[in-house]
Parts: C-alpha cells; sequence; structure tokens
C-alpha cells in the first residue's frame, strides 16, 4: 500500500519549521513509522514528494522494539514511539512532528536533557542499601521501566520545560527511590517530590493512556503520593 | 589527577564509572545516546550467579566449568573463575541498590538458562537488562551531582589519541551540535558489539555501530576471537531486524519441534535428552538450521510456548508474550510461533587481559566490544555479569596509573572529527551485510570466506569510501580472515570443510593486528591456569 507522510521538518536549532512530504510503498501489515523512516534514509539519494532532492531525515532510534524510547516523536497528533505505529492503523497521510515540550536538534531529533536535569534536581538516587522486600516488588519493577521517552510530558497539560512541574517522566522512575528510601533519609526527596509532582499534577491521567510502555502510572502515583504526602500528613495531624 | 573517559554508557560504561566514583575518581562518561537507549536496556532473560538460592548445590565451581565448556576452553581460565567467584556478591549488590530482581525471602530467585545444569540465571521477567540499568542510572546520578561522573550523553567517539603503544586521549563530536572536543587522558571502551557490519541483521540496537573496536583496530590495538558470532536459536523477524524469544521461554518449558509427514519431530530433546531445548546456544542453532532441511520436512522450526503454565506467563514472562502479540499478531499461549537463528552477540572484539587492558598502555575495553569470558560461546545470562564485572575490572586497572603523567594529548594531532559529520552510506552497509552474512553465517566454508574477502577487498579499491567506512570494512575484512584460518569447528564457529575441533592446532585465540595496511591473523597460546583456578 502506498502511504503520504507529511513531516515536519527543520534544518538546525535556529532554523525555522517547514513541512516536506514523501511518498512511501510499505510491502507488511507489520511496516512501521520507523522502518519507512529508515528505508527513506537509506536510499542513495532522497526525494520528496514532489521530485525535490533533499537532506535526510535526522530522527534517533536504537532498539526498534518499543524499549529505549530513542524513536518517540508526534504522529497523527499524538505522542508515540514510531518503532510502535503500524502505518495501517494511521491512514494514508501521515502527518510527523517532533515532540514539542522539547528543543528541536533537527528535524525529528529533539533535546530531552531536561529529563535527566529534573531527575537530578528531584534527589532520585539511593542514599542507603534498598530493603530488597519481596512485597515491595512489583512496585519497584514497574518504576523501572520507564524508558524516558517523553510521551507524557508531550501530552500532560501542566508541564513544560522551564516550569516546577517534572511530570511523570520524574515520578515513575522516583517511585523506586521513595519506596526504597529509608524513613529517615526520605526527607530530601518527598519535599522535592511534594514541590515538583504532587503539587502541579492535575490527576487527569492523560499520560497514563499515553505511556507507549503502559507503565501503571495510576498506580504509582498513589503509593508514592501516600509516601511523600498523605502519610506526612497523617502523621503530623496526630 | 587525570581524568579517565569512559565511552559507552551500558552495563559496562556504567559499572566502571560507578567503580570510579566510588574510589573518589573523577570521570567522563561518553555516549552516542543516553543509558537509556543503549542495548543494555534490552536483555532479557537474567543475569547467572552462583547464589544457589533453590537448594540444588550450586557453586561458583560449577559456573567456572559451564561457562569454560560452554566456550569450548577458548576462554582465559584465570579471568572465568574470578568472574564466577565475584558473580554472586555482583548480584548482591544489584539488590542493595535496589534493581527489581524477582526475589523470595530477600534472596534473588534464580531460572534455567541454556548450558547450564543449575538453576542460576537471576531475572525480572523478560526485562532483567531494562531493571539492571534503571538502578545503575539511579546510582550513578548521585555521582553526576556531586560532580564525580560527567556525562556527555550525545557524543561520538572519532578518534583515538595514540603514539608511541599509549593513548594519550581521545576526539569525540557532539552529534547535537556537530562541535569536535578533544579530551586527555586514559580511556575505557565500553562500545558494545559490531552491529552495523551486519547491518538490519542483528537483534541489537542501531546505535552499536562497531566503529569503536574498528578505530581501535585501525590504531593498533589487538582484536581477538572476531569469527566467534553467536547466534541466537529464537529470534523472528520485525520491521528492520531480527527480534529475540528468550531463553526463557525454553527455561520455563518451551519446545522447539519441526514438522515431519505431518508429525511433529521435538528434534532438541530426542538428541539430547539431558539438557534437551536447553543446550547450549550453538548447538541449538546448528540443530534449527539442519531440522529446517530435512528430507521430508516442513522446512520450518517453531517453539511451542503453548506448554507453560499460566502461573509463569504471568511472572515471568509477561513481556515477552506481548511482544509476540505486538508483533506477530500471535498469543504464544494458544500458538507456537515460528523462529529462526538470528544475529545475537559478539564473543570476539578487543583484545584484553585479565585485567581488562589492551596491548595500549591506558586503553582498556569492557564489555561486549572486548574478547573476554565467553571463549567460542558465550552462555546466556553471562554477558550482563561479564560487562558489569569487565566494567568494574577496567576502572581499577585504570585507577592504578591514574596519577602517571603520560595521558595527555601531545600534539592536537589532525582532528579527523569533521570527516564524522553526515558520512552514512546505507549502500555500503547493505552490501557489506550481504556478503558477511553468506560466508559467516552458521555454516561456513573456505570457498565461501576468500570469496567473500575478495569481494570485500575489492569494494574498497573501487569505491571513495568515508572514513568510518574504510574502517568498518577493514574490521569485516578481519573477521573474515580470522573465520579462514581457523581451521576446524567450534563453539559458534562451524566449518563444514573442517568438521572436527583441532586441539592441537586450534586451542588458541585468534589474534587480528594491523600492519601498515596488512591484517595479519596469529594464533595465541590461552593463559594457563594459576593460583586458586588450578585446583578445580
Ligand atoms: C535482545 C537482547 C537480549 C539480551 N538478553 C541478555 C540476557 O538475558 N542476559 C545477558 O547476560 N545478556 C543479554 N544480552 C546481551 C547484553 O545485553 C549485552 O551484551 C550487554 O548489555 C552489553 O553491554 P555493554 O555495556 O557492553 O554495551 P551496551 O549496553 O550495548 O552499551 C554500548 C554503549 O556504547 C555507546 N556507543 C556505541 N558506539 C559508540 C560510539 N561510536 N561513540 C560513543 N558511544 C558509543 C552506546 O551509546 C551505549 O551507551 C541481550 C542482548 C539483546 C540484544
Ligand atoms: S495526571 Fe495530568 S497533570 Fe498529572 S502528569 Fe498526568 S497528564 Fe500531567
Ligand atoms: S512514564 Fe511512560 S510516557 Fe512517560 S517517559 Fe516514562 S515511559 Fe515515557
Ligand atoms: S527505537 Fe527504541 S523505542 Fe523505538
Amino acid at each position: 500500500m502506498k502511504y503520504k507522510l507529511i513531516i515536519q521538518r527543520q534544518k538546525s536549532k535556529t532554523d525555522k519549521p517547514y513541512i516536506q512530504s514523501f511518498f512511501v510503498e510499505a510491502d507488511t501489515d507489520n511496516t512501521t513509522v520507523a522502518a519507512v523512516l529508515s528505508m527513506l534514509n537509506s536510499q542513495d539519494e532522497l526525494y520528496d514528494s514532489e521530485g525535490k532532492r533533499c537532506d535526510k531525515i535526522r530522527w534517533e532510534c536504537s532498539c526498534l522494539q518499543k524499549k529505549c524510547g530513542a524513536c518517540a516523536m508526534v504522529i497523527n497528533g499524538r505522542p508515540c514511539l514510531a518503532c510502535d505505529a503500524r502505518l495501517i492503523n494511521l491512514g494514508s497521510e501521515i502527518t510527523i512532528q517532533p515532540l514539542k515540550k522539547f528543543p528541536v536538534i533537527a528535524d525529528l531529533m529533539i533535546d530531552r536533557g531536561i529529563l535527566y536535569e529534573n531527575l537530578k534536581e528531584i534527589n532520585a538516587w539511593l542514599t542507603d542499601e534498598a530493603y530488597a522486600d519481596e512485597k515491595r516488588n512489583d512496585i519497584l519493577y514497574e518504576a523501572s521501566r520507564c524508558l524516558q521517552c517523553g510521551c507524557c510530558l508531550e501530552i500532560c497539560p501542566n508541564f513544560y520545560t522551564e516550569g516546577d512541574f517534572f511530570g511523570m517522566a520524574a515520578m515513575v522512575p522516583s517511585a523506586r527511590i521513595l519506596d526504597e528510601l529509608n524513613d529517615k533519609k526520605k526527607t530530601a526527596l518527598k519535599k522535592e517530590y511534594s514541590k515538583h509532582i504532587y503539587n502541579g499534577c492535575g490527576k487527569s491521567l492523560a499520560c497514563r493512556d499515553i505511556c507507549p510502555a503502559g507503565i501503571n502510572i495510576e498506580k504509582l502515583l498513589v503509593n508514592s503520593n501516600t509516601i511523600a504526602v498523605w502519610k506526612s500528613l497523617f502523621l503530623r495531624n496526630k | 589527577m587525570n581524568k579517565i573517559n569512559i565511552i559507552g554508557a551500558g552495563l559496562a560504561g556504567i559499572s566502571a564509572a560507578i567503580t570510579l566514583a566510588e574510589k573518589n575518581y573523577e570521570c567522563r562518561l561518553i555516549s552516542a545516546a543516553s543509558s537509556e537507549r543503549a542495548q543494555s536496556v534490552m536483555a532479557e532473560g537474567g543475569i547467572n550467579a552462583a547464589l544457589d538460592t533453590m537448594g540444588e548445590n550450586d557453586d561458583p565451581i560449577q559456573h567456572f566449568q559451564d561457562t569454560m565448556k560452554g566456550g569450548v576452553y577458548l576462554a582465559d581460565p584465570n579471568a572465568v573463575y574470578e568472574l564466577c567467584i565475584n558473580a554472586p556478591d555482583i548480584v548482591k549488590h544489584l539488590c542493595s541498590i535496589g534493581a527489581a530482581l524477582r526475589i523470595k525471602d530477600k534472596q534473588p530467585i534464580l531460572r534455567n538458562f541454556g548450558g547450564q545444569k543449575k538453576k542460576r540465571t537471576a531475572y525480572a521477567k523478560s526485562s532483567t537488562g531494562k531493571i539492571l540499568m534503571s538502578a545503575l542510572i539511579d546510582e550513578a546520578r548521585k555521582y553526576e551531582v556531586s560532580g564525580l561522573i560527567q556525562r556527555y550523553p550525545h557524543h561520538e567517539l572519532c578518534s583515538l589519541h595514540i603514539d608511541n603503544g599509549i593513548c594519550r586521549g581521545i576526539s569525540i563530536i557532539d552529534i547535537y551540535t556537530n562541535a569536535a572536543i578533544d579530551l586527555d587522558g586514559q580511556t575505557i571502551l565500553c562500545t558494545g558489539g559490531m552491529n552495523s557490519l551486519f547491518s538490519g541483521m542483528t537483534t541489537g540496537t542501531t546505535i552499536n555501530t562497531g566503529d569503536v573496536t574498528a578505530e581501535a583496530f585501525y590504531k593498533g590495538a589487538e582484536l581477538a576471537n572476531l569469527e566467534f558470532i553467536q547466534y541466537h536459536p529464537t529470534t523472528i523477524s520485525i520491521p528492520q531486524k531480527r527480534c529475540l524469544i528468550s531463553e526463557a521461554a525454553r527455561g520455563e518449558g518451551g519446545r522447539l519441534f519441526t514438522v515431519i509427514n505431518n508429525k511433529r519431530s521435538y528434534f532438541m530433546e530426542e538428541k539430547y535428552p539431558e539438557l534437551g531445548n536447553l543446550m547450549p546456544r550453538d548447538v541449538v542453532s546448528r540443530e534449527i538450521a539442519k531440522a529446517k532441511q530435512l528430507k521430508n520436512g516442513c522446512g520450518r522450526v517453531y517453539l511451542d510456548m503453548t506448554v507453560i503454565d499460566e502461573e509463569s506467563w504471568k511472572n515471568k514472562l509477561s513481556d515477552l508474550r506481548d511482544e509476540c502479540i505486538d508483533f506477530l499478531n500471535t498469543d504464544p499461549m494458544k500458538e507456537p510461533v515460528e523462529v529462526s537463528p538470528g544475529i545475537h552477540y559478539f564473543m570476539g572484539g578487543i583484545n584484553v587481559d585479565k585485567k581488562h587492558r589492551t596491548n595500549i598502555k591506558g586503553l582498556y575495553a569492557a564489555g561486549e566490544c572486548a574478547c573476554q569470558y565467553h571463549g567460542a560461546n558465550r552462555l546466556g545470562g553471562n554477558s550482563m555479569l561479564g560487562a558489569l564485572y569487565g566494567g568494574k575490572k577496567a576502572a581499577e586497572s585504570a585507577a592504578e596509573l591514574i596519577n602517571e603523567g603520560c595521558f595527555a594529548i601531545t600534539d592536537k594531532i589532525q582532528n579527523t572529527c569533521s570527516s564524522y559529520i553526515n558520512d552514512q552510506d546505507y549502500t555500503i552497509d547493505k552490501h557489506t551485510a550481504e556478503i558477511l552474512k553468506n560466508a559467516l553465517g552458521i555454516f561456513r566454508n573456505e570457498k565461501k570466506l576468500s570469496s567473500a574477502y575478495d569481494t570485500l577487498s575489492n569494494l574498497c579499491e573501487r569505491r571513495t569510501l568515508s572514513e568510518r567506512h574504510k574502517k568498518r570494512l577493514v574490521l569485516a575484512r578481519a573477521m573474515l580472515l580470522s573465520a579462514l584460518n581457523r581451521r576446524e569447528s567450534r563453539g559458534s564457529h562451524t566449518r563444514e570443510d573442517y568438521p572436527e575441533k583441532n586441539d592441537e592446532k586450534f586451542l588458541k585465540t585468534s589474534i587480528a593486528s594491523l600492519n601498515g595496511n596488512n591484517i595479519e591473523i596469529t594464533l595465541r597460546d590461552i593463559p594457563e591456569m594459576r593460583g586458586n583456578a588450578n585446583e578445580v
């Protein structure tokens, strides 16, 4: 089947974005956006839908099987992983844009450095030995699964890069730490958690439905809120 | 005090960085993409350690013996011995930093993995690599904040500055801005396997090109055992690559079969009653390739996972099931899945000693880019272990020379970084991959290997190649020559024209080195067992 990809491109950080279209043929039902982007780039010369020669399309990928988060982009208006987006589900004209909450490096490649800065700011690391308690295994496991892809931030009405609210890409990893930290040592993270996650979140859970890893965000959120906020409120009031 | 450069931020690189930071030494952790994108996050089945938590009387000596046997005795026994003795502490340390391995009574639960008679593989469903990486990334973050680890998370290595047998420093390029940076210091390479030589045909990531291995070779580092490439027996085809069906599926009871005269033949169980479907990977891959060619056979091999109980699917393999449904539209709980062998791991790579030093002073290698521990065939679950332990050893070796003054780029040598911008040549990559696939498949012979070598040599002369692709082709040719030179069959290297193992001549490491424009292959004795390793 033949598809038209309508791609939002940008030469560099400082250039203006523009739209360019490409025709692609997909041979199987399994063909993904990642596969056709690679296919376009693997041609000796790249031509757009009007036959104009153009630069290769810059984008990021690594695992090509939904495990690394590199290829997150906005496809038909929805943030998702290009290696998980099957053409057959997207219609014959497909729009592709970079995630817009992050600075564009070029074309579909974005700088997600802020994700890591936020995790540093929130104190997302253990200071003591972990408990290794099997009752908590499931929470630890779920909280370890975040791809740092940024899809949840793209969809979140309250997140923007310069803001104080860090969103679920910070909540999920810190849920592991909150669950493991020794009570006495939790203070720094708890404080940061309230400031950067609990206070800013509208709890609409749009992020949960978009997460390509299918992380049980709600469960982690409730768990972390309990540890970081509700428990201390409750203890204080007692 | 000199900063140490670490290239690669997967398990090996992070392990090296944390080891240095714990000693209060500063390092730069440089990688083409952030740690979340490293191939290590893809590892599924688990990590080996003889923790003996399943009451099977396991111990590190048996782990050592299985690893040596699996590698058909081609690994340095002293290094393997240390690896296995230290494995339990490594896994305990992972638990202590909150890695979500499956545990019971505070102890990791262990599962069966190929080539091993005892349950020895700690795991987290089929996402073990991701779970370990998450814990280690958080651990490294602590030192990033304190300044001991300095990240360069979108930077590619262009050049190693080596003169007089000493690595003085490196040149890297910022992928975002194309800015080149020169950095002094000892350097630890942790850049993973050589996937770009087999572009689109491996289970691993597109980021691990093998370009760093090629650059090290080009600048005088020895490579070892390049001919040993692991074909994982059970992979499926998905867009642009092979996707792994973890060995854990067989560990939990999955059975391989083909159909002969309308009847299922469980060929592994029939031929190998003891380990059956869990024979080492080289054996299973060969048997699958043979089963596909049987007369009266259906020409296909399937993995029947319908026999696995619901409990195991839920607790151990849920992500694997999702993958089959996602990529194949097949529910493996209900239907068998068609599988074929696919390229999964490079046992060969940069030659290192037990302390992970290369033949160049101040240059180290660990993880999949290095050749250590796995001999002629790697056991499942040993590579994450080898990456973590190797990273640690390399860091300790670099720390020993931390105060030496010679690790500084003296002459700001020709900066080759600019040639690394926009130099991708997919046509040549595709071409190389086709040639190598034919010659370096599961079954090899002199004719196929020589003809591939000639074709690649011609290609080098004919085309104007970028620096990157020139080096890649040198690496590819070294791989072919190593395979040609080993006139025997051992582990993953099967020669149709030399079907027997020949210990007298070939119980040796293949060493590739570059002399001017000449690739030289020699055979080197395997170190003798010393000290404690000698007593087993
Ligand atoms: C699907 C799959 C399943 C697996 N399952 C298991 C398992 O169950 N058990 C097990 O033990 N092993 C398993 N393995 C193997 C194991 O994952 C790897 O061998 C191991 O993780 C390698 O770690 P590493 O640190 O050497 O390299 P990687 O994690 O691959 O990291 C390489 C690093 O180098 C960087 N890099 C690469 N090239 C450059 C460059 N030119 N410049 C700068 N940086 C560069 C990358 O960005 C990355 O950070 C599996 C592998 C795959 C593909
Ligand atoms: S629940 Fe709503 S506000 Fe909170 S992180 Fe998710 S999308 Fe954002
Ligand atoms: S929570 Fe989900 S959507 Fe958000 S960064 Fe992690 S994996 Fe991506
Ligand atoms: S390439 Fe890794 S998630 Fe798409």
